[in-house]
């Protein structure tokens, strides 16, 4: 199941650098390649997927994670707008985030969040998790193409 | 993540496959108990309690074949993400079928993941405890809505 010519497209939407680093250690070393490009806030993360401004030329990702709490849009309000867009919905939104609260996990499914993945605090288990979430997401599911523009 | 067993509904005709799910998930890391019906009738009636299955449980996890007697698994899918009690429950799309507009749609109906049965054994079997330790081990499910 392997695509050694086209790398799978990650969209990272996640404020703090040190998640963001180890996440792209994470999946660096992964079975299945693929690309990580990262924005910092909610606006970024809907420029990037409506191909705006300066991302006029990036690709549409094949799979979203999404931090929560981001400034100047919230991750819902993320989650929102593309669950709501016809051409953006298709794409897996997988939810990792420091909140435990019920009605954030309750809340982000009634969305349509593909998945809720808590992060974990201790460095390895964060590692585990992201490697959890690639064995699943990148060797196992079969993701959507990219919509034909 | 409540120590009592999680449960899963698969929603699936195939009397193997159905077997070989159950064995996947009785070797599973995490305590379950999988409730099975065949056909996209008995889907939604075990779902809303309705008939025989008035005492049973709303399950934390589904696993929805796309071909199915009575009424589609698409049709199921889209009755449950469609239904203000039951969207949130997540639903894993494993069929048989690799047809990409099976793909966009069961995405487009907010299937929460979609997986292509592999015919090999073995395979099959690595899919269903993947699909267990994504799932089971490192997604946190919902709570079922308060009645």
């Amino acid at each position: 199941m392997t695509r050694i010519s086209k790398p799978i497209e990650i969209l990272l939407v996640e404020d703090n650098p040190g998640d963001v680093r180890l996440t792209r250690e994470a999946l660096y070393d992964a079975r299945v390649n693929n690309s990580l490009h990262v924005v910092n806030d909610g606006v970024e993360a809907m420029a990037f997927l409506h191909r705006e401004g300066q991302y006029a030329d990036a690709i549409n990702p094949e799979l979203i994670l999404l931090d929560l709490n981001l400034p100047k849009k919230s991750g819902v309000e993320v989650l929102a707008e593309i669950k709501a867009d016809e051409i953006l919905r298709r794409i897996p939104v997988v939810v990792l985030t420091t909140s435990h609260a019920e009605q954030d996990i309750v809340r982000s499914y009634n969305l349509h969040a593909n998945a809720y993945v808590v992060k974990p605090v201790d460095l390895e288990q964060f590692i585990t998790v992201i490697k959890s979430i690639e064995g699943f997401w990148l060797e196992v599911v079969r993701l959507p193409l990219d919509d034909k523009q | 993540m409540s120590n009592t067993s999680i449960d899963i509904l698969l929603v699936e005709d195939n009397p193997g496959d159905v077997r070989l799910t159950m064995e996947a998930l009785h070797d599973a890391n995490v305590p379950n108990t999988l409730h099975v019906v065949n056909n996209g009738v008995e889907a939604l009636a075990f779902l809303r309690r309705e008939g025989q299955y008035k005492g049973e449980l709303i399950p934390e996890l589904i696993l929805l074949d796309l071909n199915l007697p009575r009424k589609s698994g698409a049709e199921v899918l889209a009755e449950i993400k469609a239904d203000d009690k039951l969207r949130r429950i997540p639903v894993v799309v494993l069929t048989t079928s690799q047809a990409e507009q099976d793909v966009v749609r069961s995405y487009n109906l907010y299937a929460n993941a979609y997986v292509v049965k592999p015919v090999e054994l073995e395979q099959f079997i690595s899919v269903v405890k993947s699909i267990e330790n994504f799932w089971l081990e490192v997604v946190r499910l919902p709570p079922e809505e308060k009645q």
